[in-house]
């Protein structure tokens, strides 16, 4: 059986629809690992970051949290090759940690956006995205204040040149660079995303087309 | 010791707290008003008498959490 690893901040919120959305989508066992655990469980496949307001968003959004013991076992997983998405929260978290370039800032227009966002799937090639089998779009909800992904110049040239833009939203809901929803790293194993699979991975919530990233994931372990 | 770390977006890095500070100054008539950034302040003491050892200290905190450096900038003043 696969297994998939949820880390739990202080502060984060979609913990349990991570895990939810997991179970049911690929039939994987979910383990919920807390952020001062050095250690993530033996024979993990996949781990996930989940949304919220770790430490409430204090300082900077995911910053305290990409200083916490938790991550260490996150940066040795992710450079042993082992699957990790990181989610609204959960991206910030892997920028704030140096696991992923760029940061995000606070969302252009000031406003919390929260609806359902259409994605272009700009890189189907990669473990996350090789399930929705040549599928150019993706419809989930984003749910963000602080969504707004910045990068230099340079970087956001590297990012586009080496296929690391993994979603762009149609219509920019939150002023991001190029309009990039989701990132993975050189490497390929890190996926960071500001929308939420987790919240559609059911046609009953809107969508299903969360449940295939998951599937994906895990189909590459 | 006395440390006080200012953070502060980069130049080039759209300020949207600054804009809408900005926006609601020119409402209220302060017209002349541009290019507002809004920033941070963080203090905290530090043990011992060392100002240089301090300010390597405290850049050091910079570093690796009170700033991001992809973002923002910092400025470190020490004083007894």
């Amino acid at each position: 059986m696969t297994r998939a690893a949820v880390v739990v901040f202080p502060g984060s919120n979609c913990d349990r629809d991570c895990k939810t959305a997991i179970e049911r989508s690929t039939g994987a066992s979910v383990d919920m690992v807390w952020h001062q655990d050095s250690d993530l469980p033996a024979g993990v496949d996949l781990v996930v970051l989940p949304g919220g307001f770790s430490y409430g968003d204090y300082l900077r959004c995911g910053a305290m949290a990409a200083q916490s013991p938790v991550m260490g076992a996150v940066r040795a997983a992710a450079d042993r090759g082992v699957a990790v998405v990181g989610i609204c929260n959960g991206f910030q978290v892997l920028c704030e940690a140096g696991i992923l370039p760029g940061a995000l800032l606070r969302n252009a227009a000031l406003k919390y956006v929260c609806k359902f966002v259409e994605l272009d799937i700009v890189n189907g090639q990669t473990r996350f995205t090789a399930g929705y089998g040549g599928r150019r779009d993706a419809m989930m909800t984003v749910g963000n204040g602080e969504g707004n992904f910045f990068a230099d110049e340079d970087t956001l040239d590297r990012l586009e040149g080496e296929g690391q833009v993994v979603f762009r939203y149609r219509t920019n809901p939150n002023g991001s660079a190029r309009g990039i929803a989701g990132i993975v790293n050189v490497r390929g194993n890190v996926l960071g995303l500001m929308p939420h699979p987790d919240r559609s991975f059911e046609a009953e919530l809107g969508s299903a087309d969360g449940a295939v990233l998951f599937q994906s994931a895990l189909a590459s372990a | 010791m006395k440390a006080r770390v200012e953070v502060f977006l980069k130049a080039g890095v759209l300020d949207v707290q600054g804009k809408a500070i900005e926006g609601a100054l020119h409402g209220l008539g302060f017209s002349g008003v541009s290019s507002v950034r809004v920033g941070k302040t963080i203090s905290f003491d530090l043990p011992g008498d060392d100002a240089q050892a301090a300010h390597e200290q405290v850049t050091a905190m910079c570093e690796t959490l009170l700033a991001n450096t992809v973002i923002e900038g910092y400025r470190v003043e020490i004083a007894a």
